[in-house]
């Protein structure tokens, strides 16, 4: 029997049980469109989560005051030392690796911002001029802080763009005096709004230099160091420099954190990752259920098509080929099933990106594989009983439809 | 070219034999034509179903044209039943979601010949059966008669040497089933061996050779000279 003769005869006997040949489809794509969807989320999940760590910066290294992940217990803490903070000075020392690009000092808190009568809370960022060019800001009016002596505690700020409309409205402030707690600073800079990212506005901020924001804080910590290496070769280099020159400076205590931005990144793309498989596995799930679903409706078919299948015998068809000609109709199901469901996932896929246009949404490529061949092999897989309880019939039996 | 050598076929139902043939032995040449009658359950089924390899006996040797066939595995069982021979049964067995080209076409389809030589033949077998306007009709849109000539036409569109005929006309009236007879004798004439299972002696007696059955057995062969 010639192969485009077994799948017409079996697309004709599908059509011939259209209801049920349409609830078998149907089954089929509802399971590949949910793997495609759901898939298409966990991704973009995943990207979106990426995109926002680089619009941090690139090849940063970033270091924290305190050991987060040792659980042994040092000598300081048997002395029941605090561990020691990061002072600007060990910030200024990382330069001397040649790892190093650009570092950024960061010291954080929060203050009462006032205008005449206008006042608000807002987070102040203490830092210096590098911070603009490591995390990738950009600035509206005006200047960023100076670069020159870190020391310098100079009693100027850059207002994030929702304070500066907060405070001057459509005015720009630059040249005004503000008060943060109960010193004046000049306003030298406005930041362009750039919008929440990695869950810290930006528009609602006020840098100030990193010594001032020491004064105003009373305290002489940085919360963070960002470290930026000159090139991403250089990386590892500049984190192994950091540790060597910061335990050194701190006479040997390993007291700091120094991580990697593509550690932390490879952690939430390893968790997204594992979440977006597990979704697609769930979804794939239903993707059995409708295999099973077809091998039942399959094995309906041969009893209901007993005589014919004794016909057939009787017609001179070897037993292979009536199991040939059940397992085609069962790979036709499934196969227009996927095909339907993927256009229904990607479809599904389209309208989610309309309505979240910022989440960047796609069905990664192994997903939507992984779906053809797993409802393409529940269809196969369990048309095989039924295809073969078909070629076993004995002739005489069922052309008497016994 | 048919031989049967003591061919006996049982059946065993619960805890019981059932013997359908016993010890039968016949000779059936080319372009024989042969009616099998005898009473309900005398076994003109059984005995078909062995000649057209639906069945395989009990005990005996079967053979086609000289070769054993009763060793023969399914597969190639079938092949002599693509090849060899064609069935007409008494409840027609046309595929319901087919037309009726379609259904003559089937043989052909399944023993794979080529698409250009296949729709000739059908053609052909359509006009001879006179079912060129029916060709497109499903069975359930046809007569009785047509049915029964599509299956005719069926049965003999790979060119069988053996037709097997068990109660053709069961389901017609009297002057349709006289037709089908007409067409199935026609055959007859180009060296088919046609096998009749009927139960109407006026049909059966038209027979050159006549099968008498009775309880498994074959009682009496009547060698009409007609
Ligand atoms: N599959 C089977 N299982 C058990 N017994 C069977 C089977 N097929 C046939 N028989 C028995 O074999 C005997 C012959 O049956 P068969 O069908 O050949 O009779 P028949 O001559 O064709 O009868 P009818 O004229 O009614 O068609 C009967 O006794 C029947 O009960
Ligand atoms: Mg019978």
């Amino acid at each position: 029997m010639k192969f485009i003769d077994v799948v017409q005869f079996a697309a004709a006997s599908l059509r011939g049980s259209r209801a049920r040949t349409l609830l078998m489809i149907l089954a089929m794509s509802i399971g590949v469109a949910a793997v495609v969807v759901l898939t298409a989320l966990g991704e973009g999940a995943r990207r979106y989560v990426i995109n926002q760590f680089s619009s941090l910066g690139t090849n940063l290294v970033l270091v924290f005051p305190g050991r987060t992940e040792t659980a042994g217990i040092g000598p300081g803490m048997l002395l029941g030392q605090i561990p020691r903070e990061l002072s600007l000075d060990d910030a200024q020392a990382l330069l001397r690796s040649r790892a190093v690009g650009r570092i950024a000092p960061l010291t954080i808190g929060s203050s009462q911002i006032s205008r005449n009568a206008k006042n608000r809370e807002v987070i102040v960022l203490g830092s210096t001029y590098n911070l603009l060019v490591i995390r990738h800001m950009s600035l509206g009016q005006g200047q960023f802080l100076p670069a020159g002596d870190v020391h310098s505690s100079e009693s100027i700020c850059v207002l994030g763009a929702k304070i500066n409309r907060e405070l001057f409205g459509n005015e720009s402030g630059v040249g005004k005096q503000i008060r943060l707690g109960d010193r004046r600073f000049r306003v030298i800079g406005v930041m362009t709004s750039q919008g929440e990212s990695m869950g810290f506005n930006t528009d609602e901020i006020v840098i100030v230099p990193v010594a001032s924001a020491h004064i105003l804080f009373n305290t002489s910590g940085l919360f963070r160091i960002l470290v930026e290496a000159r090139s991403r070769d250089t990386i590892e280099q500049a984190k192994k420099d950091v540790e060597i020159i910061l335990f050194a400076r701190h006479n040997g205590e390993k007291d700091v954190t120094v991580v990697t931005q593509d550690a932390v990144l490879a952690t939430f793309d390893r968790i997204l990752r594992a979440l977006t498989l597990a979704v697609g596995g769930i979804a794939a799930i239903s993707l059995a259920v409708a295999g099973i679903l077809i091998m039942n409706v399959m094995l309906i078919a041969v009893s209901q098509r007993v005589q014919e299948i004794g016909l057939l015998k009787a017609l001179g068809a070897p037993a292979a080929q009536i199991r040939n000609l059940f397992f085609t109709e069962a790979v036709l199901l499934s196969g227009v099933g996927s095909a339907v469901g993927l256009i229904l996932g990607e479809a599904g896929v389209l309208v989610i990106a309309r309505i979240y246009p910022s989440l960047p949404v796609a069905a990664p490529w192994w997903a939507v594989l992984a779906a053809i061949f797993i409802s393409l092999g529940t269809g196969i897989l369990f048309s095989v009983w039924p295809a073969r309880s078909a070629a076993r019939l004995d002739p005489v039996t069922a052309l008497a439809g016994r | 070219m048919i031989e049967l050598l003591n061919i006996s076929r049982s059946f065993t139902v619960g805890d019981q034999q059932v013997t359908a043939l016993r010890d039968i032995n016949l000779n059936i040449g080319a372009g024989d034509y042969v009616s099998i009658m005898g009473p309900s359950g005398s076994g003109k089924s059984t005995l078909l179903n062995l000649i057209g390899l639906l069945d395989r006996p009990t005990s005996g040797v079967y053979r086609i044209d000289g070769g054993n066939v009763t060793d023969l595995n399914d597969e190639q069982q079938a092949r002599v039943r693509s090849e060899k021979i064609g069935f007409v049964f008494q409840s027609f067995h046309l595929v319901p979601r087919l037309s009726a080209r379609m259904n003559i076409e089937l043989p052909l389809m399944l023993a794979g010949v080529a698409v250009d030589q296949r729709r000739a033949r059908v053609e052909e077998l359509l006009k001879n059966y006179g079912l060129t306007d029916r060709a497109d009709h499903r069975p359930d849109q046809l007569s009785g008669g047509q049915r029964q000539r599509v299956a005719i036409a069926r049965a003999t569109s790979m060119r069988p040497s053996v037709l097997l005929a068990d109660e053709p006309t069961g389901n017609l009236d009297q002057t349709t089933g006289r037709e089908v007879i007409n067409l199935l004798e026609q055959l007859t004439e180009q060296n088919v061996t046609l096998i009749l299972v009927t139960h109407d002696p006026a049909l059966g007696s038209r027979a050159k050779r006549q099968l008498h059955m009775v309880d498994g057995q074959i009682v009496s062969l009547t060698e009409s000279s007609r």
